[in-house]
């Protein structure tokens, strides 16, 4: 921790004002008037009975009242951390309710556009057909922004279901590059994957081991500029499966790495010049493989390209 | 005699593009804005199929699903839930009431969901 975090957490007024709490409801402001009193009132016991009281109830009673006062500290500080909890608790289900009232007026918006795009009630002319793409498109990116939101408040409030079977994570692999060529061919990006050779299945949740293997895939191709190269590695270490995709993209500033599986984060040199992304993607990933009894990390260097890995256990 | 599909759906917007849609594929479509109406018009009009959302007005979806399946004249009708409503158990629950099939909107395109249409009337 350098100088600078220090004095930061030592701002308390600073913190309390983060929060959105008063000071009296502050949990760091009533930890330190919690501590400023335990020591005072030691003292003060200790002194009093030393020195001015010969009656050993009276030093009992100062110490009893004392206590007391120390337990309702004690109790406030608990239900601001409460307050704080049922905050986060309500911001989730706030996430959760909004993505579900925007999911049906964007499926109405996306069938429209497939059926006028489809030229079924008659024909379309080019000039429409690029802004009926605009619209296409840009509806699947808010409907992959709201998917992404519902993911997020299921992780928070713990309602993501995990359904683990037996599954071949080469097979589902080589199912997402094929999905993900045309992409990769628009970006001018050679995929290449490298699996060992008889790997055993995974035992986790296929729908979600792809989401993970989508985010890692689509961040390698994206974030590759001009033309560039993704390899995947994919072998048996111990008891698990280990998962790599090496890229030479423009990787993560240093001082940017410790915030990357953070919601909402996106890197500095990654807004410069790709505006899409919600910065969502690594969060959920790390959350998923965490749940799946695996691990999840990377290394990074700026200008140089980025290597993400996740374990899974085989059993 | 075209096959006649019961869309019970709150969403007016969705009852047109699939009205469009299904007419165009030879289907007649019976709309139905709310489940009180859905129940009345499966018993009436005995369609082929019914598509049924969840989140409905008067009756819910899951209570729709289970008046069908438990009167004799609507139980052997196909059903098929499309719904945004993907919470833990929801797809279970709907099969095991006697859903054909559960189709989560966002995740199908217009086609997909007329070609489920068509497997779940055999064709």
């Amino acid at each position: 921790m350098n100088f600078k975090k220090i004095l930061s957490q030592l701002n308390i007024p600073a913190q309390c004002k983060r929060y959105g709490l008063p000071l009296w409801q502050c949990p760091s402001f009533l930890f330190l008037i919690m501590g400023i009193i335990i020591i005072a009132s030691t003292l003060i016991a200790y002194a009093i009975g030393t020195r001015y009281i010969e009656n050993p109830e009276i030093v009992a009673l100062i110490i009893l009242i004392l206590t007391a006062i120390l337990f309702i500290i004690a109790f406030i500080i608990t239900r601001s951390f409460e307050r704080l909890a049922e905050a986060s608790r309500m911001k989730s289900e706030f996430i959760s309710v909004v993505s579900h009232q925007l999911r049906s007026p964007l499926s109405n918006l996306r069938w429209a556009i497939e059926l006028l795009m489809s030229g079924r009630l008659g024909k379309i002319e080019e000039r429409q057909t690029e802004y009926f793409k605009i619209l296409k498109e840009n509806s699947a990116r808010m409907g992959e922004l709201v998917q992404d939101l519902l993911t997020v408040s299921k992780i928070e409030t713990a309602t993501l279901p995990l359904k683990k079977r037996e599954i071949s994570l080469e097979n589902l692999i080589r199912e997402l590059i094929s999905e993900f060529e045309p992409f990769a061919k628009a970006s001018n990006v050679e995929i290449e994957f490298k699996p060992q050779k008889d790997l055993p299945k995974v035992f986790a949740d296929p729908s979600q081991i792809r989401l993970v293997v989508e985010n890692l895939l689509d961040n390698a191709i994206r974030y590759i500029k001009d033309r560039g190269r993704a390899e995947i590695l994919l072998e048996k270490k111990g008891k698990n499966l280990y998962f790599e995709i090496k890229d030479n993209g423009v990787g993560i500033p240093k001082g940017d790495q410790k915030y990357i599986f953070q919601k909402f984060f996106r890197s500095e040199n990654i807004l410069r010049y790709q505006t899409q992304g919600s910065g969502l993607g690594l969060y959920i990933s790390k959350a998923i493989v965490e749940r799946s009894g695996g691990k999840i990390g990377f290394k990074s260097e700026e200008n140089k390209g980025s290597t993400f890995w996740f374990t899974l256990p085989i059993k | 005699m075209p096959k006649t599909i019961l869309f019970i759906e709150d969403e007016s917007a969705l009852q047109k593009t699939f009205g469009d849609i299904l007419k165009q594929e030879g289907y007649e479509m019976i709309s139905a804005l709310d489940g009180e109406v859905g129940l009345r018009l499966a018993k009436e009009k005995k369609p082929d199929l019914i598509l049924l959302d969840l989140i409905l007005p008067r009756v819910h979806g899951f209570d729709v699903l289970k008046k069908l399946k438990e009167d004799k004249e609507t139980k052997e009708i196909p059903v098929i839930v499309l719904t945004n409503l993907e919470g833990i158990g929801d797809v279970d629950k709907a099969l095991e009431m006697g859903a054909t099939t559960y189709l989560v909107k966002a995740q199908y395109s217009l086609e997909e969901v007329v070609d489920k249409i068509k497997k779940a009337l055999g064709e």
